[in-house]
């Protein structure tokens, strides 16, 4: 039975890395950087988890990756794709935060020169959520989440740094608590191609995992990245800046509004939760499963607030 | 390439041989028992419960976000004593456990708690006779990347202990109606960091008592199902009293104390 599976994992490996990269779209969006469009869906075995955009900078000595997708299947596929269209050596994998879609395939990566590079708080996420995750996910996820582990940054952003892949330097920025405790932007400053993460959500309704009041002043703070085009987290690969940001912020204003509201006039949780933000439901995929959820967590935050 | 490929058939075969044999260890996992008779027998010692309408629960059928699941207890039974809310999958199911002042008229009850997987949620209500009343809901887990987790740590940290008082007009005459909310990261200790396989160490708030007065309103015994920032809102019988007072307790000894004057609408 041992040589039974060290064979077949022989062959499989032997056989399948070039197909491994075939069915895996990844674009090159501007001169050295590249990108990969993730479906617009919640994660599953039928999507190995590839519901995130992903991408990669390739300067003249080495390569950043920036998030590796939601398993570790999806991870492969994207090394294997990158490594056909980009021939120098992988030096860090950048996670954006610190959700599975984002973090999952990190295990792919893994080789003794390559550093992972992460916000100040990314470790302390990972510790708090990364046993919960591989858990919960089996379900959804079902045999596409075998290999995954959880992969912390050696590297961590207190407020900006910038690394040189040679020749070309990007500039990563570590935010206040918005769409999550650990959100981290990755800046292409020859290009102008910023990677939002999932600060910005185009077509998937935003998902608020942090702070509402914080994820829309950041939304604002972002807009003076002197950026000309952006990889949103989650919708199309690219998008224009900083019109991408319209949607988001009229989304989060219309729920921080509505859920003041409800807060002013006494309504409890359960009952707000169900009506604030309702209004934006057509503009977005998604919705349904996060904009409840949203509410939940954002009239916990503003009631602070309320007088 | 070719070569090792012209070998694939049976190699394949073999690999899909070996999966086939963990296939069937996976379909054989047995689903989680039910906790609930364990649970019944070690915080009710097995005493007889009846299912009927003197207390009522209201919790949502799927819960949107894992970490703060709200729950609202409707306590309907004459010489209410106590109310425990369990949640039977959870790591600590016993989420709350409520003992009510003897004439402190509380008809509801609203918490929120964390959800870690689809479970069944009880809460049974105690008279002073020592009558048991119970109802159960199933509560389907949060899905997506909702984790029962402190969403800001650091805000958790930086405001501990402190509080806030509400008043709402009460639907119900002779009544009023207040809600307390306690800043704490309400910390599980559940949570093993999968980088230093060290459990993250507990810290959360275990007892609170709300008087009007001198008088017990309700007090709380709780776990770390409770969400971060306990937050309780409640009715109660007014007594005359001008002030309404708060102490609660942490895991780690601290202890928190506040007092509001109580308004004059209700």
């Amino acid at each position: 039975m041992v040589r039974c599976v060290i064979l077949a994992l022989f062959l499989s490996l032997s056989c399948t890395k070039p197909s491994l990269a075939e069915g895996f779209s990844l674009e090159e969006i501007a001169p050295g950087v590249f990108a990969h469009q993730g479906q617009t869906a919640l994660m599953n075995g039928g999507n190995i988890g590839d519901i995130a955009n992903l991408g990669a900078i390739v300067g003249d000595d080495a390569v950043a990756v920036i998030d590796t997708g939601g398993s570790l299947i999806e991870g492969r596929q994207f090394l294997a794709a990158l490594q056909q269209k980009a021939a120098k050596p992988i030096r860090y994998v950048i996670n954006t935060h610190a959700h599975p879609d984002h973090i999952f395939g990190n295990g792919a990566f893994v080789a003794p020169d390559v550093t992972f590079v992460g916000h100040r708080n990314l470790p302390r996420a990972l510790a708090a959520r990364g046993q919960f995750y591989l858990e919960s996910f089996r379900a959804a996820m079902g045999e596409a989440l075998d290999g995954v582990t959880i992969v912390a940054p050696t590297l961590t952003v207190d407020e900006t740094m910038t690394l040189d892949m040679g020749g070309r330097k990007i500039v990563l920025t570590a935010w206040r608590t918005s769409h999550s405790d650990c959100d981290l932007t990755v800046l292409d400053q020859r290009t102008g191609t910023l990677f939002a993460g999932d600060l910005l959500f185009l077509q998937h309704v935003p998902v608020v995992d942090g702070s509402l009041l914080g994820f829309l002043d950041v939304a604002e703070q972002l807009a003076k990245i002197p950026a000309t085009r952006v990889v949103p987290g989650h919708g199309p690969m690219v998008a224009p800046w900083p019109k991408a940001l319209d949607d988001e912020r009229a989304y989060l204003t219309r729920l921080t509004s509505d859920l003041r509201a409800a807060i002013k006039k006494g309504d409890n949780v359960a009952d707000a939760a169900r009506v604030a933000g309702q209004s934006e439901r057509g503009g977005w995929r998604l919705f349904d499963d996060y904009n409840g959820r949203n509410a939940t967590a954002g009239f916990a935050e503003l009631e602070w607030d309320a007088p | 390439m070719t070569k090792s490929c012209s070998r694939r058939g049976p190699g394949v075969a073999a690999f899909l041989v070996c999966l086939g044999f963990w296939s069937v260890a996976v379909a054989q996992t047995p689903a989680p028992p039910d906790p609930w008779p364990d649970l019944a027998r070690d915080l009710f010692q097995s005493r007889p419960m009846a299912m009927d309408e003197a207390v009522a629960l209201e919790a949502p059928t799927r819960a949107e976000d894992a970490a703060i699941v709200p729950m609202t207890l409707h306590l309907k039974a004459a010489g209410l004593r106590q109310a425990t809310l369990v949640i039977d999958q959870n790591p600590m199911p016993m989420a709350a456990a409520f003992t009510f002042g003897e004439n402190a008229g509380v008809t509801f009850m609203s918490t929120r708690v964390r959800v870690n997987s689809y479970t069944n949620v009880h809460v049974v209500e105690e008279t002073g006779d020592g009558a048991l009343h119970a109802q159960v809901k199933f509560v389907k887990a949060a899905g997506g990347c909702s984790a029962p987790a402190v969403k800001n740590l650091d805000e958790a940290a930086a405001h501990l202990g402190q509080m806030k008082y509400r008043e709402f007009k009460s639907v119900e005459a002779g009544r009023r109606e207040a809600q307390i909310m306690i800043r704490h990261p309400n910390n599980s200790g559940m949570q093993m960091d999968q980088l230093t396989h060290l459990y993250i160490p507990a810290h959360y708030i275990d007892k609170v008592e709300v008087r009007q007065g001198g008088d017990l309103i309700f007090s709380m015994e709780g776990g770390i199902s409770l969400s971060e920032d306990p937050n309780f809102r409640f009715s109660y019988a007014p007594n005359g009293a001008k002030t309404i007072t708060v102490e609660a307790h942490d895991t780690k000894g601290n202890v928190f104390k506040q007092e509001w004057p109580i308004g004059e609408a209700s």
